[in-house]
C-alpha cells in the first residue's frame, strides 16, 4: 500500500513537472543573452539574467516590416478585448434573463438555434464576414474585430447566463411581478445582485477567448490593427538574420501574460467557465 | 396600467433579444448559406454568382493537398482526442485518491488552457527545435546519438502538433473527468465495497460506466477543438515542412485568402462544417440518451 501511494505521487509529480517545463523554458530562455543561448541548453539556468530580450520583444522586435515590437499590438488587443468582452457579456446577461424568466412562444427553439452558433467552425463564415466588413468600411479596423467578437461570442455568453438564471425560483420572479415590478426592475433589483459569480465566469471566459483569438485577428485585421497573437506569430516567423529565440520566448510570455495573470488571480472562475461551457455544450 | 404600456411590457423581452437573434440569423445562418452558395459557383478571386454545380467540390476532391490535410486531421484528431482523454482520465483518477496537494496540482495541470495556441505553438517550436532544443539537451547530457527532427521531418511533423495539443488540453479533460468522478453516487460505491469488490472492479463496473455522458461531452469538445485547429498548426509548423502538416483549416484559409480560390475555399469550409455536424450530432444524441438512462 505504501509503495503504491509513492508511485501515485511520483506519477502526479512527473506529470506536473512535464506540464511546467515549457513555462520554465520560456522564462529561462527569455532571460538569457544571445551568447548564453548558444552555450547552454533548454534547461540550463540563465547565469546572468538579462531583460534585454524582453525589451526587444516589447519595443523593437520586427513583426514583418514593422520593427517596433509588440507594444502597439498589445494595445490593439486591449482595445479590442475590453469592449468586446463587456458588450457580449451584457447582451448575454439580458438574453439569459429573457430566455429563462420571460419565455415566449418559440423562445426555446430560438435558444437552441442560437446555441448552434457555438458549434460551427468559424471558417464557414469568414468569407462573407470579410465581404460585409469591407462593404460597411470596417475592414482592417479594431471596430470590425470588436464587432466580430461580439457577434460570435453572444451564443456562449447567453448560454452561461441562461444556465445560471434557470435555477432562480420562478415564484420569486412571479411575486415581484405581482407587486408591479417590470422587466427592468426585476433585472436590476433581483437578478443583478446575485449575478456576480456568473459575471466573473463569463467575463473571464470571454477575455481568454478573445485575447487568445488568432483566426479572426489574422483574417479581419490590417497591419495597424493586428492583435497580439498575430503579431507574435509574425515576430516568430520574421526571418531577418539570426533567429533570436530569447526574444521569441519573451514575446510569447508578453502575449500570454494577461490571461496567465487572470488565471492565477481568478482560476476558480476560469475553471468553472471551462466546465460550464462543456457540460451543456 | 394602460393597455398601451401593458402591450409595451409584453413586447419588451422580445425586443431585448431581437438584436442577438437577428445577428444570429444573418451572421450565422445567412453566412453559412452564402458560403454554401459560393461553393457551388465559378468564384475565383472574387465572388462570382454563376452556378457551377459540384465543380468546386470535384476540384477539391482532386486536390492531393486537400486529402493530405484531411488525413492529417484524422491522425491529429484521433491521437489528440485519444491521448488527451486517456491521460486526462488517468490524472483525474489519481487526483481523486485523497491527494494532499490536489489543489496545487490541479492548478498546474490546467494553466496551459489559459494560453493562446499561438503561445503554445511558439514554445513547442523552440522545445522541439531540431538542433537547439531537446536534441541539444540530450547531447549535453551525454546521449550523443540522440536525434529528434520531427519538426522538420515531413513524415513526423503532424505528431509534433499532437504533442503540443495534448500538452495544452490534458488539464481540461482532467478537470472535466474529475468533476464527473466526484458526481458519481457514493452510495453505490459504498455498497460495492461492502460486497467486497476491489478498487479496480469498482472503477471498471460502476464509476466509469456512470461517467459515459462526461466522456461524450469531453469527446465533443475535443473533436471541436481538433477540427477548428488552425492557430496551433500555424504557430508550430505553418503546415510544413512543405504541406506535410496541413490541416483543413489552413487549406481553407490559404485557398480563400491568399490563393484567390474562393469557391474551393468555400467548398473546403463546407466540408469542415459537415464534419463537425457528422461528429457532433451523433455524439450529442448519444449523450442525451446516456444522460436520460442513468
Amino acid at each position: 500500500m505504501k509503495l503504491s501511494r509513492f508511485a501515485l505521487y511520483l506519477f502526479l509529480c512527473v506529470a506536473a513537472i512535464y506540464t511546467l517545463i515549457p513555462l520554465y523554458v520560456m522564462l529561462s530562455t527569455s532571460l538569457k543573452t544571445a551568447d548564453e543561448l548558444r552555450l547552454g541548453n533548454l534547461l540550463s539556468i540563465p547565469m546572468q539574467p538579462s531583460l534585454e530580450a524582453w525589451g526587444k520583444a516589447w519595443s523593437s522586435g520586427c513583426t514583418g516590416v514593422r520593427c517596433d515590437g509588440l507594444k502597439p499590438f498589445f494595445w490593439n488587443s486591449l482595445i479590442v478585448t475590453i469592449p468586446a468582452v463587456l458588450i457580449s457579456t451584457m447582451l448575454g446577461a439580458l438574453n439569459g434573463y429573457v430566455f429563462t424568466q420571460w419565455k415566449f412562444k418559440g423562445s426555446e427553439f430560438l435558444f437552441t438555434a442560437l446555441l448552434i452558433g457555438c458549434f460551427i467552425p468559424f471558417q464557414v463564415v469568414l468569407l462573407p464576414m470579410a465581404r460585409v466588413l469591407g462593404m460597411v468600411g470596417l475592414a482592417s479596423s479594431v471596430w470590425g474585430l470588436i464587432f466580430v467578437h461580439v457577434v460570435y461570442g453572444m451564443a456562449f455568453t447567453t448560454l452561461f447566463f441562461r444556465n445560471y438564471y434557470v435555477s432562480i425560483p420562478a415564484d420569486l420572479i412571479k411575486a415581484a411581478r405581482v407587486d408591479g415590478a417590470g422587466f427592468w426592475t426585476i433585472f436590476w433589483r433581483i437578478l443583478m445582485p446575485i449575478s456576480l459569480p456568473i459575471f466573473m465566469v463569463c467575463i473571464i471566459w470571454q477575455f481568454t477567448q478573445i485575447w487568445n483569438d488568432f483566426l479572426f485577428g489574422v483574417v479581419f485585421s490590417g497591419a495597424d490593427s493586428q492583435p497580439i497573437t498575430v503579431a507574435l506569430n509574425n515576430l516568430v516567423n520574421t526571418s531577418t538574420g539570426v533567429k533570436e529565440y530569447n526574444v521569441d520566448m519573451a514575446a510569447a510570455l508578453i502575449a500570454a501574460a494577461p490571461t496567465l495573470l487572470v488565471y492565477m488571480l481568478a482560476g476558480k472562475y476560469f475553471v468553472r467557465g471551462l466546465t460550464a461551457g462543456a457540460v451543456k455544450g | 396600467m394602460s393597455s398601451l404600456s401593458r402591450w409595451a411590457q409584453a413586447l419588451l423581452p422580445k425586443l431585448v433579444v431581437s438584436p442577438t437573434l437577428l445577428a444570429m440569423l444573418v451572421f450565422v445562418y445567412g453566412f453559412i448559406a452564402f458560403t454554401a452558395y459560393i461553393s457551388f459557383t465559378e468564384s475565383r478571386m472574387l465572388p462570382n454568382f454563376e452556378w457551377a454545380g459540384l465543380a468546386r467540390y470535384e476540384q477539391l476532391f482532386d486536390n492531393d493537398r486537400w486529402w493530405q490535410s484531411a488525413r492529417n486531421l484524422g491522425i491529429f484528431g484521433t491521437l489528440f482526442i485519444g491521448v488527451s482523454m486517456g491521460l486526462g482520465l488517468l490524472l483525474a483518477i489519481f487526483l481523486d485518491q485523497k491527494i494532499r496537494i490536489e489543489g496545487g496540482l490541479r492548478a498546474i495541470f490546467l494553466y496551459p488552457m489559459a494560453l493562446s495556441f499561438i503561445v503554445t505553438g511558439t514554445a513547442w517550436k523552440w522545445l522541439l527545435n531540431p538542433s537547439l532544443g531537446l536534441e541539444k539537451l540530450m547531447h549535453d547530457w551525454g546521449w550523443a546519438s540522440f536525434t529528434f527532427d520531427w519538426l522538420v521531418n515531413s513524415d513526423m511533423s503532424i505528431y509534433c502538433v499532437v504533442i503540443a495539443g495534448v500538452w495544452q488540453s490534458v488539464g481540461f479533460t482532467m478537470a472535466l473527468c474529475l468533476a464527473g468522478l466526484r458526481g458519481v453516487d457514493s452510495e453505490m460505491i459504498k455498497a460495492a465495497q461492502i460486497d467486497g469488490a476491489n478498487q479496480a472492479t469498482i472503477y471498471r463496473r460502476i464509476i466509469l460506466p456512470c461517467m459515459t455522458p462526461v466522456f461524450f461531452s469531453v469527446a465533443l469538445m475535443l473533436s471541436h477543438i481538433a477540427i477548428k485547429s488552425f492557430d496551433l498548426v500555424m504557430a508550430l509548423t505553418s503546415g510544413g515542412p512543405g504541406t506535410s502538416s496541413d490541416v483543413p483549416a489552413i487549406f481553407m484559409y490559404q485557398f480563400t485568402f491568399t490563393r484567390g480560390q474562393l469557391g474551393v475555399g468555400a467548398a473546403a469550409s463546407m466540408m469542415m462544417l459537415m464534419t463537425v455536424a457528422a461528429i457532433a450530432v451523433p455524439l450529442m444524441y448519444a449523450q442525451t440518451k446516456s444522460t436520460s438512462s442513468t
